[in-house]
């Protein structure tokens, strides 16, 4: 009797909780939406208030009847620059990946590249893109290069540290298990380094975004960079908000993208883990 | 008795660290017969994991040699199971597919060798677990995947470094059973190597106990513990066990490993 009692009371919790666990998720989409409203409200009404003059500040109201009147522009210059930022991030991808092996598998090419690889990120981008232009043109490929040049670091870097980073255990365990060198690194060594690299990945197609919009700003003839360049010109504040929230946009909608790859990839790696730990 | 299965030869271990050099091991000797179960206790930090390591040829020592059936291991041994001191399980592969790893590394026949996983895993109490990943997984049923991952190939010498290091006594005393009947199932064809610092699951499980010392780890004594087997939780309450644990806690005693104030 006692025993189903309790058995009972343990049912009534667990259900209590799973239903907070529910609770939870909607305030994780419920408290940024209210927080982005409130900010919305006062910046309309702060800027109705203190009458500040819409080429220094216009309302979110103005801003969005700008991005409606615009939107033709604004869809087809977005699409060139996030054209712009998939390939740069896929450029940095596809060369950094290899990259970081080789960093990883042969010492003396890692010290000769270190160097090099961090004067690459000292230098400032923003200063390079002139001569892209000088090189080549004011077509995609500077804008792409200039992408690529802002973010191979943090996947180079993520990617060496994941595949070093691992338990010497790990790597015990293989040896003792008679595993091959390339067995331990397909089975054991790049599996363990994934959420690593996803963290690169992740820090990298943010920095793209920056990467095409810099492009466009020194030597550009569309996009979105070079709309918020022109529209600046015309005092076109309004226009000049829209653009940046579009960029924005653009920048969360493919940051998301790379988050789900992640959550595809790797159900069962940190991204879970923490979470299923605390449910069960 | 034949060749020895396992024989350390003068073994020591320096580690060089940050401030000067760690005398880990200090002249370690010992010969173990094949079927022989041995446990090592030793206080913390005198070398245990060490000692097994070199054991398995994956730490090479600083001088002195280890020999397996009579030749000198050169490199990580593949003979061996081993348990290591935390689970290294890998967190993307479910228990069933952890256990694999081995098989898979091995090249075993796969449903043979899946169909003893599960076998193995439903004998330390984790069938209906299979699918489970690590992070579902209690530390103490994290710790017996890893021990059946280390019996799937039947490995003729099983290395174990405090196995039930961080478990409740009751899933600890379970384990020893489990570990003990494992071990008597395969009639002396599995020398058994293992660590503890529990005196008492050392007398039980053993045929020898080995003592060893403050670090730098070396052997203070070797006792042979002549109990029947299979051994049980009764005994464990008699005359005879309890003078053994007395004997090693009295060398605990006069080493200064513990004080009675
Ligand atoms: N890789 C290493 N580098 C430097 N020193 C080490 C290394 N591994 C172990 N040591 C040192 O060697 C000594 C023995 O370590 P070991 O891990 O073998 O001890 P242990 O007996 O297994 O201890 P415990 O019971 O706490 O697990 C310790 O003093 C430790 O600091
Ligand atoms: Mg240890």
């Amino acid at each position: 009797m006692a025993e189903d009692a309790l058995l009972r009371l343990e049912a009534v919790l667990l259900t209590a909780r799973r239903r907070l666990e529910w609770r939870r998720r909607l305030a994780t989409v419920l408290a940024p939406s209210v927080a982005v409203l409130v900010l919305l409200l006062f910046w309309e009404y702060g800027a109705r208030l203190f009458a500040i003059p819409p080429y220094l500040l216009p309302g979110p109201q103005v801003v969005l009847a700008s991005m409606r009147e615009n939107a033709a522009a604004l869809w087809t210059q977005g699409l060139v620059t996030t054209w712009e930022i998939v390939l740069g991030f896929a450029l940095s991808v596809a060369v950094g990946l290899p990259l970081a092996l080789a960093i990883f598998l042969w010492q003396p090419f890692a010290r000769a590249v270190y160097p090099l690889m961090i004067a690459s990120q000292a230098m400032p981008k923003v200063a390079v893109a002139p001569l892209f232009l000088v090189w080549f043109g004011f077509g995609l490929l500077p804008k792409v290069l200039i992408g690529f040049l802002i973010c191979f670091f943090p996947i180079v870097i993520n990617t060496v540290m994941g595949l070093h980073g691992i338990e010497r255990e790990k790597i015990y365990l293989a040896q003792s298990m008679g595993l091959g060198s390339a067995a331990t690194f397909f089975k054991i060594r790049l599996p363990n380094a994934l959420p690593a690299i996803f963290g690169g990945l992740k820090i990298a197609i943010t920095l793209a975004v920056v990467g095409a919009v810099v492009g466009e700003f020194v030597g550009g003839d569309a996009g979105l960079g070079y709309l918020l360049i022109t529209a600046n010109g015309n005092m076109d504040t309004a226009l000049l908000f829209a653009g940046i929230v579009c960029l924005t946009v653009i920048g969360v909608v493919l940051f998301l993208l790379v988050e789900l790859a992640e959550r595809l990839l790797l159900p069962r790696h940190a991204v879970g883990g923490g979470a299923a730990r605390d449910a069960a | 008795m034949g060749d020895a299965m396992l024989e350390l030869r003068e073994l020591s271990k320096l580690y060089a660290t940050g401030n000067g050099v760690v005398r880990a091991l200090d002249r370690i000797s010992l010969v173990q017969s094949p079927g022989e179960f041995v446990s090592i206790v030793g206080p913390s930090g005198c070398g245990k994991s060490t000692l097994l390591m070199l054991a398995a040829g994956l730490v090479g020592a600083s001088a002195g040699q280890v020999l397996v059936q009579g030749r000198a291991v050169t490199g990580p041994r593949t003979d061996v199971g081993i348990v290591f001191q935390s689970p290294v399980l890998l967190e993307w592969r479910t228990a069933l597919g952890n256990v694999m790893l081995q098989a898979e590394a091995r090249g075993l026949p796969r449903r043979a060798a899946e169909a003893r996983a599960r076998e193995l895993l439903a004998q330390v109490g984790l069938a209906g677990f299979e699918q489970k990943y690590p992070h579902e997984l209690s530390g103490g049923m994290r710790q017996r995947v890893s021990i059946c991952r280390a019996l799937i190939h039947a490995p003729q010498h099983l290395l174990m470094d405090e196995p039930f290091g961080a478990l409740d006594s009751l899933t600890r005393d379970q384990l020893v059973l489990d570990i003990q009947h494992m071990w008597q199932a395969r009639e002396r064809a599995m020398t058994v190597t293992f660590i503890t610092h529990s005196v008492q699951e050392a007398v039980f499980l053993s045929d020898r106990v080995v003592v060893m010392t403050p670090r730098p780890g070396r052997i203070d004594q070797v006792m042979e513990i002549d109990l029947p087997r299979p051994r049980t939780l009764a005994m464990r309450e008699q005359p005879p066990f309890n003078a053994y644990c007395r004997q090693v806690l009295d060398l605990f005693l006069q080493r200064g490993v513990l004080r009675e104030h």
